[in-house]
C-alpha cells in the first residue's frame, strides 16, 4: 500500500482535456477531504465503530479517484472490520488520510 | 435518452455527469444528493434513466426503487461489489457499476440501458415471482423523511382530522393523510374498516363485543353498518 503515490490519471483520464472538469474534481476534493478527515478523527476518539465505517466508506471512492487502488482495497477491509468493531487498521488508514491531503495541497 | 443523478457525494454526481458528457447521447436533466428528493421529483417527471447510487445515508437505492411504481431503467453505481445479487431482484436494473468508473465500461451500461426491454409492467417487483416485498411495505412521509412500515405490523389506523394515526407492534405514526388513501394501500384479505374513523388488521383482534372489538390493548368501535362484514370475515366456530 506504501508504495503507491496519489495521482490525476483517473481524472484526467475522464476530463480528456476538460479544464473546467479537472478543477472541479480537484475543489470538490481539497474542499471536502478535510473535513471527512476531522469527522473520521472525531468518530475515532469516540469509538463510534458504526459512524467510523460510514466515513471510511465515503472516503473510499476518493482514494481510488486518486489513483490508489490497494489502498482502496486497505480501505474496503478496514470498513469491514469496522462493522466488526476493529480498529486496528486505524494508525495506517490516517497516513493514507495524510498522503492524499498533502497531495491535494500540492496540486 | 433523459437521465437523473442520485449520490450523495459530490465526486460521484460529478464524476457520472462527466461520463454522461463523453458519451455523447445522454442529457442529464436533474442530480439528487438524497433519495427523498429524488421520489418527488420522480413522482412528477417523467425519466428514461436513472443513475442511483445504493449507500446512501437513511434511504438507500433499493428503498428508492421500491417506492416507485413504475421505475424507469436504473444503472447502479456503487462502490461495493456485494450488492451486486440483489441487484438482480429487480427487473428494472440495467447494471451495476463498480465505482471508480471507467469510460468504456460506462458506454457498456448505457449501449445495453438503450437496448433493454422490461419483462413487465411491474418493473420494481423481484424477478424471481415470490412475494412482492414492496406490497408488504409501506412508506410515510413524516418530517420530510419517508419511513417505512412493514403492512403486517400495523394494528390499527385511526382518522384524526387531517391526519392518521397508524398503531403498529412497536410504535406510532401521526401521517398528513386520510383513512381513505391509506385503505386503498392496504390489502382487503387482512385488514377491514369497521368504522368510518378506524382500519383494523384482523390478525390483531383478541375479541369482540357488541359494537366494539378489542386490537392488543385498543378498544376500537365497530360500526353497525360494518358489523356484518366484520363477522363475516371471522372464522366462527
Amino acid at each position: 500500500m506504501n508504495l503507491e503515490q496519489p495521482n490525476l490519471n483517473y481524472i484526467k483520464e475522464l476530463s480528456g482535456g476538460d479544464v473546467d472538469f479537472e478543477q472541479k474534481m480537484l475543489s470538490i476534493l481539497k474542499n471536502e477531504l478535510p473535513t471527512e478527515i476531522e469527522v473520521y478523527e472525531k468518530n475515532i476518539e469516540n469509538q463510534d465503530f458504526k459512524k467510523v465505517a460510514e466515513i471510511v466508506h465515503k472516503i473510499k471512492h476518493k482514494i481510488s479517484i486518486l489513483g490508489l487502488p490497494k489502498s482502496h482495497e486497505f480501505a474496503v477491509q478496514f470498513e469491514n472490520e469496522l462493522r466488526n468493531e476493529n480498529m486496528q487498521k486505524h494508525e495506517s488508514f490516517l497516513k493514507l488520510l495524510k498522503l492524499m491531503s498533502n497531495f491535494l495541497d500540492k496540486v | 435518452m433523459n437521465c437523473l443523478i442520485i449520490d450523495d457525494e459530490s465526486a460521484a454526481r460529478a464524476i457520472v455527469e462527466q461520463l454522461c458528457k463523453n458519451e455523447g447521447s445522454l442529457q442529464v436533466i436533474e442530480q439528487f444528493s438524497n433519495a427523498i428528493q429524488a421520489i418527488k421529483y420522480l413522482n412528477q417527471n417523467e425519466i428514461d434513466l436513472i443513475f442511483l447510487d445504493i449507500h446512501m445515508p437513511d434511504f438507500t437505492g433499493f428503498d428508492l426503487i421500491q417506492t416507485l411504481k413504475n421505475p424507469p431503467r436504473i444503472i447502479l453505481t456503487t462502490s461495493d461489489e456485494k450488492f451486486a445479487i440483489d441487484a438482480f431482484e429487480y427487473d428494472c436494473i440495467v447494471d451495476y457499476l463498480v465505482k471508480p468508473i471507467t469510460l468504456p465500461r460506462f458506454i457498456k451500461a448505457v449501449e445495453k440501458a438503450k437496448k433493454f426491454k422490461f419483462n413487465t409492467a411491474q418493473n420494481a417487483s423481484p424477478s424471481n415471482g415470490e412475494a412482492k416485498e414492496e406490497d408488504k411495505q409501506l412508506y410515510i412521509n413524516i418530517d420530510r423523511r419517508l419511513i417505512k412500515i412493514e403492512i403486517p405490523s400495523i394494528n390499527v389506523v385511526e382518522a384524526k382530522g387531517d391526519y392518521i394515526l397508524i398503531k403498529t407492534q412497536d410504535k406510532n405514526y401521526t401521517v398528513h393523510s386520510t383513512l381513505k388513501k391509506i385503505e386503498e394501500k392496504l390489502p382487503n384479505d387482512l385488514f377491514l374498516k369497521v368504522h368510518r374513523s378506524y382500519i383494523i388488521n384482523l390478525k390483531r383482534i383478541v375479541d369482540i363485543e357488541d359494537n366494539s372489538v378489542l386490537i392488543e390493548k385498543d378498544v376500537i368501535p365497530v360500526s353497525r353498518s360494518n358489523r356484518s362484514e366484520l363477522m363475516k370475515r371471522l372464522n366462527l366456530l
